[in-house]
């Protein structure tokens, strides 16, 4: 059985420090949900409220439509896996696995027959009789979502659990995740606080900064229409310039910068467009956005002179530094074999069309 | 080998080396080894005066473990009922003693390395330090008074009026059971505490959050990885307890002997350095031989609990 999750005006206080502000999100029932953030944003915080090990200073938490208040997390339809696993180094694997089965009374057999189906689903059959000290990291990481599993939750929360592996395993793993997910069919709530996870796996994904949920959409919506400054620059990478709106066109809005005027996407924030005429804008503008400009003609074009250029095989990374900017500005283009090749030193235009630029309210950006 | 020793002075260098190597070797020899080779000498040789020792009077012979087997040449028991008795009384009200200490300092140990926070935990840790500056004698009395006939527990229990005479705890032993549960508790507290302390916090968590109740968290969890603290813990309570003297003395009920005290009687007031030695050395040797018997069967390494 799967559940959603709701968390309705949550606040959780520290004493005087607030990790989590006004948190209202629904989780629906079936979905991989992600919580991306900085760390120390108080993703484990609102993780930990789910799963009940701290109960909110203010607000709901609802599973499957039951206010959870006063249940505690032996009580509650949620596994949790650990950021470090937790899995208990003095028991086999399948003894691990097959915890939750002990605890409801499960006799020894029938426990030993659930934990077996459970490595198959793993993909780690006949591994039951190890030590889990025997295992490798990747097998470590699925047996502790097995042992979650046999749990039967409705809802199963993982803090972080890729993170001590290395990247090709992670990236394997990801793979791995949502495939589990989409067999078991049950709600998957990921805390994360690798971009990557987050776009690849998740139906939605939340962005928190300092406690606070800065949007949630899915992952397409996120990277193309961030709707703060924090998203803009935390998702991916972002060129940002700022400026003053000059004037409001439709969709679009005029942002006088001192890089030149750059016309962008006037993004809506809860069905209002938030920038007016005259109101502190930013203009964000992803490397892959750009282009030098050559003979075509761009809605927005900037003076920059080539600082240095990186080849990534199948991307170039050009780095300019551009006329009334302080900062280094990125270009990544496709390495399609025709690209010209701008040497270093020499003054060039670059450009952008209005709808791949995005202009926010001026608020805090992501520290690097 | 050799290799093994040139590596060691290359780290050490020579002087620290070779006073590391006196140091554990005196240590092991003169403070360990002989003794007790002098012990077990005397022990199977006859009792004869000091000026005799080494003559020719002073021939090897079995007759102290004979006697404590047997008892009296002239004695009519198939076996030293008493003496044995004495033995197999220590042996189970030690072993009671170290049970006692379990159930009481695993809850202790486990609430200062996982509930108690800062200060709290500190100041529970000074009360249980403290009152151990207080020498064994003086808290051997101290519980005689306390436990005594006109002591402060039977006025309490009067008072409130659940005895109605005062009740001889000395002489049912609950003095020296007491006296002597408390007399161990840091040793029993400490290596429990170590070994709790260094379990992962989340595995705990992790437990609660499949279901478990708490007595299932402790039974699976908590316990296994405290094992080998818990059996360090167990066995310098069992030993000491098995080899105490003065609580015995002080706070023993007069129908009860420890065994110490025969070793004590033959050395002092019979004059018996051999007998004595014969008794001190079954005594340690039947302990160490218990105590490993145990680890076997609770499945602990020696190594373990030294961690
Ligand atoms: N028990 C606590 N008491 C006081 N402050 C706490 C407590 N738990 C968490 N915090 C604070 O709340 C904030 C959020 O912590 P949290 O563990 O949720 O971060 P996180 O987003 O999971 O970070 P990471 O990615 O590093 O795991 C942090 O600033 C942390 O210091
Ligand atoms: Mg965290």
């Amino acid at each position: 059985m799967s559940a959603d999750v709701k968390l309705e005006d949550v606040w959780i206080r520290f004493g005087e420090f607030v990790a989590a502000r006004e948190v209202n999100i629904h989780i629906q029932e079936g979905e991989f949900f992600s919580f991306l953030g900085p760390s120390g944003c108080g993703k484990t915080t609102l993780l930990r409220a789910v799963s009940g090990f701290l109960s909110p200073s203010e607000g709901k938490v609802l599973i499957g439509g039951n206010d959870m208040a006063g249940i505690g997390p032996n009580k509650r339809p949620t596994a949790l896996i650990f950021q470090n696993l937790a899995l208990f180094p003095l028991m086999k694997v399948w003894e691990n696995i097959a915890f939750a089965l002990e605890v409801k009374g499960v006799g020894k057999a029938e426990r030993r027959k659930r934990a077996d189906e459970l490595l198959e689903l793993i993909a780690l059959p006949d591994q039951g009789d190890k030590m889990v000290n025997e295992l490798s990291g990747g097998q470590k990481q699925r047996v502790a979502i097995a042992r979650a599993l046999a749990a039967e939750p409705d809802v199963l929360l993982l803090d972080e659990p890729l993170s001590a592996l290395d990247l090709k395993l992670r990236q394997h793993m990801r793979t791995e995740l949502r495939a589990i997910q989409q067999r078991v069919g049950i709600t998957f709530i990921y805390i994360t606080h690798d971009q990557g996870e987050a776009l690849t796996m998740s139906d939605h994904v939340a962005v928190m900064s300092q406690g606070v949920i800065e949007q949630v959409s899915d992952g397409n919506t996120i990277y193309d229409s961030p709707e703060s400054s924090f998203v803009a620059s935390f998702v991916g990478e972002n060129n940002h310039f700022a400026g003053t709106v000059t004037h409001v066109d439709g969709d679009f809005v005029v942002v006088d910068t001192p890089s030149g005027s750059i016309r962008a996407r006037n993004i809506e924030r809860e069905g209002q467009k938030q920038l007016q005429s005259g109101d502190e804008a930013m203009v964000f503008i992803r490397p892959e956005s750009l282009q030098f400009c050559d003979n075509q003609s761009f809605d927005n074009t900037l003076n920059a002179v080539v600082e240095r250029q990186e080849f990534e095989g199948n991307f170039w990374h050009v780095f300019l530094d551009v006329e009334g900017s302080s900062r280094t500005v990125s270009l990544s283009m496709v390495n399609d074999g025709s690209s010209v090749v701008h040497d270093v030193g020499t003054s060039a235009k670059i450009g952008c069309n209005a709808p791949l630029a995005v202009a926010l309210p001026a608020g805090s950006l992501a520290a690097e | 080998m050799s290799t093994y020793w040139q590596n060691y002075f290359k780290k050490n260098g020579l002087a620290l080396g070779l006073f590391m190597l006196l140091a554990v070797l005196i240590w092991t020899l003169v403070m360990i080894i002989l003794p007790q080779l002098y012990m077990m000498d005397f022990s199977f040789r006859a009792n004869v005066p000091p000026p005799q020792w080494g003559s020719e009077t002073h021939v090897y012979t079995l007759e102290h473990y004979r006697y404590l087997i047997y008892g009296n040449v002239n004695s009519t028991d198939a076996i030293n009922y008493i003496d044995l008795g004495v033995f197999g009384r220590t042996i189970l009200a030690s072993i009671f003693v170290t049970l006692i200490d379990v159930c009481l300092c695993y809850p202790v140990a486990y609430y200062l390395a996982h509930v108690a926070k800062g200060g709290w935990g500190r100041l529970m840790v000074m009360s249980l330090i403290i009152p151990f500056w207080v020498n064994e004698l003086l808290r051997a009395f101290a519980f005689k008074v306390m436990f005594g006939t006109g002591g402060v527990i039977n006025d309490v229990l009067i008072a409130l009026g659940i005895l109605d005479q005062p009740y001889d705890f000395i002489r049912e032993n609950t003095a020296l059971y007491s006296g002597l549960v408390y007399a161990y508790i840091l040793l029993m507290i400490f290596p429990i505490y170590n070994a709790v302390e260094s379990l992962d916090k989340n595995q705990i968590e992790a437990a609660r959050d499949m279901g478990s109740p708490w007595w299932r968290i402790h039974w699976r969890v908590v316990i296994p990885h405290a094992k080998p603290g818990i059996t360090s813990g167990c066995t310098m309570v069992f030993m000491l307890t098995a080899g105490a003297l003065a609580a015995p003395q002080i706070l023993g009920g007069p129908s009860s002997l420890w065994f110490t005290q025969l070793v004590y009687k033959w050395f002092n007031n019979s004059a018996n350095w051999a007998r004595g030695s014969a008794y001190a050395l079954v005594l340690l040797i039947l302990c160490i031989v218990f105590v490993l018997l145990m680890m076997r069967f609770f499945k602990v390494k020696l190594g373990e609990i030294a961690k």
